[in-house]
């Protein structure tokens, strides 16, 4: 899977589930980098086959409407769409 | 985020003829120009991949009946921004926000997930008692609700301008 990684504070596993073509997926990813978070994100629509469909299956496990942008942090708990104050929480200082 | 083999000045285009044909219709785009031309090249990069203009926001499966309902402006728009001023992208925002006095946030996802999709029922089933007979098929708008009363739909929509195949019969 054509994983990004993005380095800064280390906050343990966070994985964002994005689209290229997305807004808020856009906002989301700038969020965690102003706010220096070390994260990883992986754009589903540009991976195809059984890789995209991998991809699939494990933001439904977190979020079963399977949108975008879906946050997984720690492997557990996801925040779905923008919710700043959320982030923020769950990542901040 | 800016793609390859988009060219800027069709996204300049594409947003005075979307900002037009929004207002003709008495819908409005998101006051955010940066962020709704983001949004435009997402479109563009749609059409250019799968064909034709999918929602940004959601993962197309580049079959164009599978997607039909999430090509731009989709089923859900109107609902959405009856029910939190935004469409699912926030491309099209209500009056509030269009004129600054509410802020967007991030819409929940209308759209049936993945395992759900395809079992396409009428949106609204309202008990009528008996139809009477009619002259003509009444057609109905997923995007808008238009109605109208003719023997095929309209090839576009003169409200919410999409194609004939986004309507449904409605009696
Ligand atoms: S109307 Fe909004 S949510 Fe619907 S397809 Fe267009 S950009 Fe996406």
């Amino acid at each position: 899977m054509a994983v990004e990684h993005v380095d800064g504070k280390d906050k343990g596993n966070v994985m964002l589930f994005a689209l290229s073509t997305c807004g808020w997926c856009g906002k989301t990813k700038d969020l965690l980098r102003q706010m220096g978070v070390r994260f990883d994100y992986v754009f589903v629509d540009l991976l195809e086959g059984k890789e995209q469909d991998d991809a699939m299956n494990t933001v439904e496990k977190f979020n079963p409407h399977g949108s975008f942008p879906t946050l997984v942090i720690h492997d557990k708990l996801a925040i779905i769409g923008f919710r700043e104050q959320e982030i923020r929480e769950a990542l901040g200082p | 985020m800016s793609f390859t083999g988009i060219n800027e000045s069709d996204v300049d285009r594409m947003y005075l003829t979307l900002k037009k044909e929004a207002e003709d219709g008495g819908y409005r785009l998101n006051p955010d120009v940066d962020f709704t031309k983001n949004l435009i090249r997402g479109l563009l990069k749609n059409e250019q991949r799968y064909g034709y203009r999918a929602c940004p926001c959601r993962l197309a499966s580049g079959r164009a009946a599978e997607d039909l309902d999430i090509v731009c402006p989709c089923d859900y728009r109107d609902m959405d921004i009856n029910d939190f001023d935004a469409c699912y992208c926030a491309l099209y925002v209500s009056d509030a926000i269009a004129q600054g006095g509410k802020t967007v946030s991030s819409v929940p996802e209308r759209r049936p997930p993945r395992s759900d999709r395809g079992k396409r029922t009428a949106v609204h089933t309202i008990s009528t008692g008996p139809v009477p007979a009619l002259p003509l098929p009444v057609w109905r708008c997923r995007v808008c609700g238009y109605l109208c009363a003719r023997e095929q739909p309209p090839g576009i929509c003169p409200i919410c301008k999409v194609t004939k195949d986004r309507f449904e019969r409605f009696i």
